[in-house]
């Protein structure tokens, strides 16, 4: 979608820009002539996605699309980040307007079969409860009788609903229009705990004026599965998306990171490790790039774990634990197949 | 029968003061006791509200600090207002978004471009103001466009509209609104007063046609909905396509208001004008159009106002405007301090408060000054 600059006053007399654009049905060859991938995001989730004070961003989010350019340009800073509302993300990935959507969306089916399709997922989160410490409460089912704070229009108050209806709990529920106001009244004492996606309530939580005197409860209440979308009916393009966040999990799971990429891709003698940074094999060519795309994410962004402890865990101000986004091996659910 | 004082009467009290400091309170403030009873509960109220703000905006802030931390109060060890450090320490991102920042001396001579030729316009006695509308309405914007966007002619790197942000696509989006809305603004109002049934209905269509729809939903469409009714090898800069539909959008508008300064100009005018033996463009032009419009500066202004504030719904399709920008920085973890919010929005406030006062007080100028030839003529 690179446009010829036309005079503003062309525009103005809806002379529309004419350039070359991408077809539809292949995404990636399509950036590849753009010379740029452009990125769906939400524009200020924090950890997720935000901007720094110079203008440069920042967020997990942010980062699967960086490796994704650093995969295919060999530069993770060949992308371009839209910020889209909850509103306009899924006509914007239809309209053919970015192409890939990674703006913490949750994979679900009717989003699935309708809209687009969700190739891997990135982040593990789930609808949890901020509360004070004082009130002494370690599990969700302690709130029996509690008055919980909400944020109208979201999928937080079914899920709240049928959590304790189910258990035969009671409880009142109080919601707002923003999660300013539903974090105000939560600090006012108006509730008894404030729910959101966890990912969120670490950031609300400092957002308090104590944050040490609240808690975050560790039970969650349901599945929220955070995945970048594609459009539908590009395999090619989706088989890439879903192994770039592979690649990044592969490669923490072989102890590669950022850090020691150059040296181990030097004098490892792991075959896995050889295959995973295109020492071996022709892996790359199915996808469309070079058989050192893998490298290429490792060295510009680093792994799963780099990126996830560089915008969320315990370096950042959020110290969101790695929790179900551990590693398969540390009792998490991130698992990568096998690159071979 | 006559007859005469003898002794001088004795001296009455002076009148009651009507000059000076004192006498002017009396008299605007308390002539009688609906006037005192509205001062004292204008003052009661202003007493009540003003410290608060002030507290809030200048003397608790935070000038200074390297993260949200400082402006937590067990930090500052004292209660914190306002924490302009984080505006401080966003602004660059907040005047410029994405741009990249070795290139930021481009928008910087656009915003200096636009002080320039608005003060060129302003400034009502300043030489050679024909030559400056033309600067304004035709090169300043193709050249600020070349300026901003980059072009192998001008030898300045390319830098996509994706990149710019903050008060720079505000001023943008405003200023290209402003500068198309007042000429097609007066070409459709001339075109609806006009004889020719066909151009008369068109003009009329398009004015109710974007008069009646919301500008959200001309966004939506245009941001949205656009790329897909067209080809698919056909893409209109994401900008742009918000740009021309605000312009559009604010044009039917102003031919609204200024079709209302020609309705109150007498038709006398136009008649008497042909009379003398002008044509019939010569009379719009150099009498009727120039009453009409001097009329109507208030109802300009106002849809300028307006058009400026409106602005904002561009960040709903994705365009970083200033208000967007605003929310994003709020996002950072390292800058969540209880008063950050409320210190974005007292920015973004103050912002928005400087521009819309400062065009509402020179349309004020401007009609102060028009009135006043109107009164050495008469």
């Amino acid at each position: 979608m690179r446009s010829i600059p036309t005079a503003l006053l062309g525009a103005l007399l809806a002379v529309p820009a004419l350039a070359q654009g991408t077809p539809v049905h292949d995404t990636l060859t399509g950036v590849k002539a753009r010379g740029h991938l452009v990125c769906g995001v939400s524009g200020g989730v924090a950890g997720f996605s935000m901007p720094d004070g110079q203008g440069h961003w920042h967020g997990l989010d942010v980062d699967f699309c960086r490796a994704l350019a650093a995969a295919i340009f060999d530069d993770p800073e060949k992308v371009r980040f839209i910020p889209q509302s909850s509103a306009a993300r899924f006509t914007a990935l239809q309209s053919g307007e970015i192409d890939v959507l990674a703006r913490n969306t949750t994979w679900t089916l009717s989003r699935d079969t309708a809209a687009m399709n969700f190739p891997v997922i990135t982040f593990f989160d789930g609808q949890g409860f901020l509360v004070r410490k004082s009130l002494n409460v370690t599990q969700v089912k302690q709130l029996d009788r509690a008055t919980i704070c909400l944020q109208q229009g979201t999928t937080t108050e079914l899920n709240t609903a049928d959590w304790f209806r189910t258990r035969g709990l009671s409880y009142q529920v109080v919601t707002f229009a923003n999660s300013e106001q539903t974090l105000g009244a939560y600090e006012s004492g108006r509730c008894d705990a404030y729910s959101t996606d966890k990912s969120s309530l670490y950031g609300e939580r400092l957002k308090t004026a104590h944050p040490e005197e609240h808690v975050i409860l560790d039970e969650a209440i349901s599945k929220e599965p955070f995945a970048p979308g594609v459009r539908q009916g590009d395999d090619a393009w989706r088989d890439l998306v879903a192994w770039t966040h592979y690649a990044m999990v592969d490669a923490e799971e072989a102890g590669i990171g950022q850090a020691n990429v150059d040296e181990q891709r030097q004098k490892t003698l792991s075959p896995d490790v050889k295959r995973l940074l295109g020492l071996e094999g022709r892996y790359g060519r199915g996808l469309g790039l070079t058989d050192d795309w893998a490298y290429r994410i490792v060295h510009h962004v680093g792994n799963y774990g780099d990126a996830f402890s560089r915008n969320l865990g315990e370096a950042t101000p959020l110290k969101i634990p790695r929790g179900l986004n551990a590693l398969w091996t540390r009792g998490g659910l991130q698992y990568g197949p096998p690159i071979r | 029968m006559s007859v005469v004082r003898e002794t001088l009467l004795p001296p009455a009290p002076p009148p009651r003061r009507t000059g000076g400091a004192l006498g002017w309170l009396r008299q605007n403030l308390f002539s009688g006791p609906g006037n005192t009873l509205t001062t004292l509960a204008i003052l009661a109220a202003l007493a009540l509200l003003l410290p608060p703000v002030v507290r809030f905006l200048v003397t608790d802030a935070v000038w200074s600090g390297a993260s949200g931390e400082a402006c937590r109060p067990e930090v500052a060890g004292r209660p914190v207002g306002a924490c302009w450090a984080f505006i401080g320490a966003k602004i660059n991102y907040l005047v410029y978004g994405s741009y990249p920042a070795a290139e930021r001396w481009r928008p910087n001579l656009f915003f200096a471009l636009v002080a320039a030729s608005a003060a060129w316009m302003l400034w009502l006695d300043a030489p050679r103001r024909g030559l400056g509308a033309l600067f304004v309405f035709l090169a300043g914007p193709v050249l600020s466009y070349g300026l901003l966007s980059g072009s192998s002619v001008l030898g300045l790197v390319p830098v996509a509209t994706s990149l710019w942000g903050g008060m720079l696509v505000t001023l943008v989006v405003s200023l290209v609104g402003i500068v198309a809305a007042l000429p097609l603004g007066i070409l459709l109002a001339l075109g609806r007063r006009s004889d020719l049934p066909i151009l008369r209905y068109a003009c009329i269509g398009f004015i109710e046609f974007w008069r009646g729809v919301p500008l959200i939903t001309v966004l939506f469409m245009a941001n949205v909905m656009l790329p897909l009714f067209l080809p698919g090898d056909i893409t209109v800069d994401r900008l742009v396509r918000p740009l021309v539909g605000i312009a559009l959008f604010a044009s039917a508008y102003m031919a609204e208001v200024v079709r209302g300064g020609l309705q109150a100009i007498p038709e006398g005018q136009g008649r008497a004008a042909l009379a003398l033996g002008l044509t019939r463009a010569q009379a719009m032009r150099l009498i009727v159009l120039p009453q009409a419009l001097k009329v109507v500066v208030p109802g300009i202004v106002n849809t300028l106002i307006g058009l400026f504030k409106d602005t904002t719904l561009v960040s709903i399709v994705g365009i970083a405007d200033f208000i967007r920008v605003l929310e994003a920085a709020r996002a950072d973890p390292r800058w969540s301090a209880p008063t950050i919010p409320a210190t974005a929005y007292a920015f973004a406030a103050l912002f928005y408060l400087a521009f819309c006062f400062s065009m509402a007080r020179y349309a004020g100028f401007v009609e102060r000054r028009l009135a006043a030839g109107e009164r050495g003529r008469s």
